[in-house]
């Protein structure tokens, strides 16, 4: 995976994985690897980012991202503060570039930013000095999601080429789905969504990729199959009946696994809705790799912070 | 008895079908003669129009002038000194004001602005409704009867069939048209842009073509059974202007127009402009085939008239995440050149129909005096160069809105000086 001339990397940002070159990709994928073992010494800290400062700022609920994050920063040796608020008043933009304005003048590193509303992080790019990372903008992207289900993928596949994925559930609401597009497109997966059709956003064939309207059809011959949460708290009442029935349609489970190749592997970026779009038995079962997800998730975003925070560009 | 020769220019006036060298004599306010050679008179100032385009003065149906309640936006003054600085000499202002423009009381208020502090004129356009709200008719003849010229519930469409039916019917009392925004909310929902490969790619969520045509072709069926005169403001998609021009060819009273950034821009532009809030407006920027039916419409005659949606905002209301924007960009002072570049430049256009559509037309679709330049009429006159090189900057803007997409766009053609009943408004 390593390119034959290494790459520097150059951005101040990750806002997205559409801007990024298979390259870029790649040297985040290969640095990541470099940081995983990390995780599993008895002592999980090195002193690479001694002496930065990262924010965390979280406009928007987040668990998991969140936490990832913050672990990886700590396993840096980054000072890292956390400012998060779901509150109606910071909904509000002028007060949104205030705080970005006002924090920017603490002299931080990195920030990274969470928003419901897409372009949030390329409008505070633009504004501040620090580089940021988007956590997740709206339905548009997230980043660091697709990279680290490409470390995933990686790891049980040895390779993103080639490989067919299949990503199955609620594709308007969902940046993963989005970023995950851009990712494997790059690195010459071949990707197929599925998903009712009040959830299939307009032309996304042009997208680059196959759409498929029953979960059989979406996950033929699969390598991989990606589950999406269906994001119960955006819909309107008109996206689908009942999550019985929706169930029904586009739950996975054991029986129709049966469609993919042998050695498919289950993912999902989480929070699960069990028995919306996964069976329990699905979730926990022996194709499921969603914990481990979760795990190289701070190795992927170890990676990202050392990246921006330019010390690959002066040690290489 | 004032006297203006403007000499040497290429006039052209489509009332008269005219495209000359021509000079034209001005006295007393009204155009006194229009000739080869006009032999200065002893006590005339003169304006040398050589290299130049002499047309009648140049009309815009869709501003929002913003007065009276939103003065921190627009105002009468400040609005009227941005159209004579693009070039126009009359505009047509909508209702969405604050309180609305729907008695005669806010009208006149609005027409003793325009007497007292107004750079060009200025036609109110009166609310459909009461307070826009879509429920019961405003009082539309005592607004006609203190001056508008048109109604319109713009910035909201008449969601109600029957009311909109009412308001096409009680209308035609007052021989004025009825302009529709045309939109259904529900289909709207909360989209921000255009729906789309875009807002597909963004994760944004869409405004469907459909939301505009379904209105459209509910209003042709309304305006067909009441025999009303309709109006279809900032007409943006492909199928909705094939139902006008079918239903044109159908007798229906309807007439439409478009906005220069529907005809220069699409969708594409709110991904390349990284989520710029000046590429957010409604309709939104729509997708390549409909900006291409739409310049196909204004050299095939479905279009009747261009109009720019004025639609000035404070910086603060506008520099936010795009999705809490306010909808909306300026477009008085960009027009003019806009459309010099972007439509004649490239040959889409002749330079005559360039001004049909924006002083002609527009003043046959209100019902205006004005779009012409014949003996006896009025000398609201716009004198503009054809192609020499502008660079637009929105820190040189008399409107209070800077909000465009198109600062520091380098462009061909630009207005030079701009007559209102003889009176230089704009000195360029």
């Amino acid at each position: 995976m390593t390119p034959e001339t290494p790459i520097r990397w150059q951005r101040k940002d990750l806002l997205g994985i559409a801007e990024l070159s298979p390259a870029e990709i790649g040297l985040i994928l290969d640095t990541a690897e470099s940081f995983s073992e990390i995780g599993e010494r008895a002592i999980k800290k090195v002193p690479t980012l001694r002496g930065k400062t990262v924010l965390n700022l979280f406009f928007e609920a987040s668990t998991r991202t969140r936490s990832s994050f913050e672990i990886a920063e700590k396993r840096l040796s980054a000072d890292n503060i956390n400012f998060s608020t779901s509150g109606s008043a910071l909904e509000k933009g002028e007060t949104l570039i205030d705080t970005a304005l006002n924090l920017q003048a603490m002299a931080p590193d990195l920030v990274v930013i969470r928003h419901a509303h897409p372009g949030v992080p390329h409008m505070l790019a633009k504004r501040i000095k620090a580089g940021v990372i988007n956590a997740g903008d709206g339905a548009h992207e997230h980043p660091t999601q697709a990279l680290l289900d490409a470390f995933t993928i990686r790891r049980h596949k040895g390779r993103l080429a080639g490989l067919k994925v299949a990503i199955l559930g609620d594709i308007e609401h969902s940046r993963v789905v989005r970023s995950n597009i851009h990712l494997l497109n790059k690195m010459g997966a071949q990707v197929t969504i599925g998903g009712p059709r009040t959830l299939m956003p307009v032309e996304m064939e042009a997208m680059g990729v196959g759409v498929a309207y029953t979960l059989e059809d979406a996950i033929r011959d699969a390598d991989v199959i990606m589950m999406l949460r269906v994001q119960l708290e955006r819909q309107g009442r008109m996206a689908f009946p009942s999550v019985k029935e929706y169930f029904q349609l586009f739950g996975l489970t054991t029986a129709r696994l049966a469609a993919a190749k042998d050695d498919v592997i289950i993912m999902h970026p989480g929070p699960m809705n069990r028995g919306t779009e996964i069976a329990s038995e699905v979730a926990d079962g022996p194709y499921s790799v969603i914990l481990e997800q979760v795990t190289h998730g701070v190795s992927v975003r170890m990676a990202v912070l050392y990246l921006l925070s330019g010390l690959y560009e002066e040690r290489s | 008895m004032a006297k203006l020769l403007i000499h040497g220019g290429r006039v052209i006036d489509p009332s008269q079908d005219l495209d000359a060298a021509l000079d034209l004599l001005i006295e007393d306010g009204r155009v006194v003669k229009l000739d080869g050679s006009i032999k200065k008179p002893k006590d005339a100032e003169t304006f040398d129009a050589a290299g130049l385009v002499v047309a009648p003065g140049l009309i815009d149906i869709h501003v929002h002038l913003r007065e009276p309640g939103q003065e921190y936006k627009e105002t009468v003054r400040t609005g009227t000194l941005a159209a004579a600085a693009g070039g126009f000499t009359a505009v047509a202002c909508m209702a969405n004001t604050d309180p609305v423009n729907d008695s005669r009381s806010i009208t006149e208020h609005i027409l003793l602005e325009a007497a007292r502090h107004g750079h060009a004129r200025v036609y109110p356009i009166g609310a459909i409704s009461k307070g826009l709200l879509g429920e019961e008719l405003a009082e539309i003849g005592e607004m006609v009867r203190a001056g508008a010229r048109a109604v319109s519930d713009d910035g909201k469409p008449v969601m109600n069939a029957e009311l909109m039916r009412r308001a096409l019917l009680y209308a035609q009392h007052f021989g004025i048209p009825v302009i529709q925004h045309a939109e259904d909310l529900t289909l709207t929902g909360n989209g921000v842009m255009h729906e789309g490969v875009w807002s597909t790619r963004l994760g944004l969520p869409g405004i469907p073509g459909a939301s505009e045509d379904v209105m459209v072709a509910r209003d042709l069926i309304l305006a067909e059974d009441t025999a009303g005169r309709y109006h279809v403001a900032h007409l943006s998609t492909a199928r909705s202007l094939d139902m006008v021009r079918r239903a044109k060819t159908q007798k229906i009273g309807v007439t439409c127009e478009v906005a220069p950034h529907h005809l220069i821009l699409t969708d594409e532009e709110v991904a390349k402009s990284g989520f710029s809030t000046n590429t957010k407006m409604k309709p939104p920027l729509r997708s390549e085939k409909d900006r291409e039916a739409l310049l196909n419409g204004l050299a095939d005659g479905a279009v009747d008239c261009i109009a720019s949606d004025h639609a000035p905002h404070h910086a603060d209301e506008k520099d936010v995440q795009f999705s809490v924007a306010p909808f909306g960009i300026v477009g008085l002072e960009t027009t003019l050149s806009l459309c010099l570049d972007r439509l004649v430049r490239p040959g889409i256009l002749s330079l005559p129909r360039l001004v049909y559509l924006l002083s002609t037309g527009p003043a046959r679709v209100l019902g205006v005096p004005g779009g012409t330049l014949k003996e006896g009429s009025p000398a609201d006159v716009t004198v503009f160069h054809p192609d020499e090189e502008v660079t637009l900057s929105k820190a040189s803007f008399r409107s209070k809105g800077k909000n465009t997409p198109f600062d520091g766009w380098k462009l061909h053609g630009h207005p030079v000086a701009t007559f209102l009943d003889g009176r230089r408004t704009l000195v360029s």
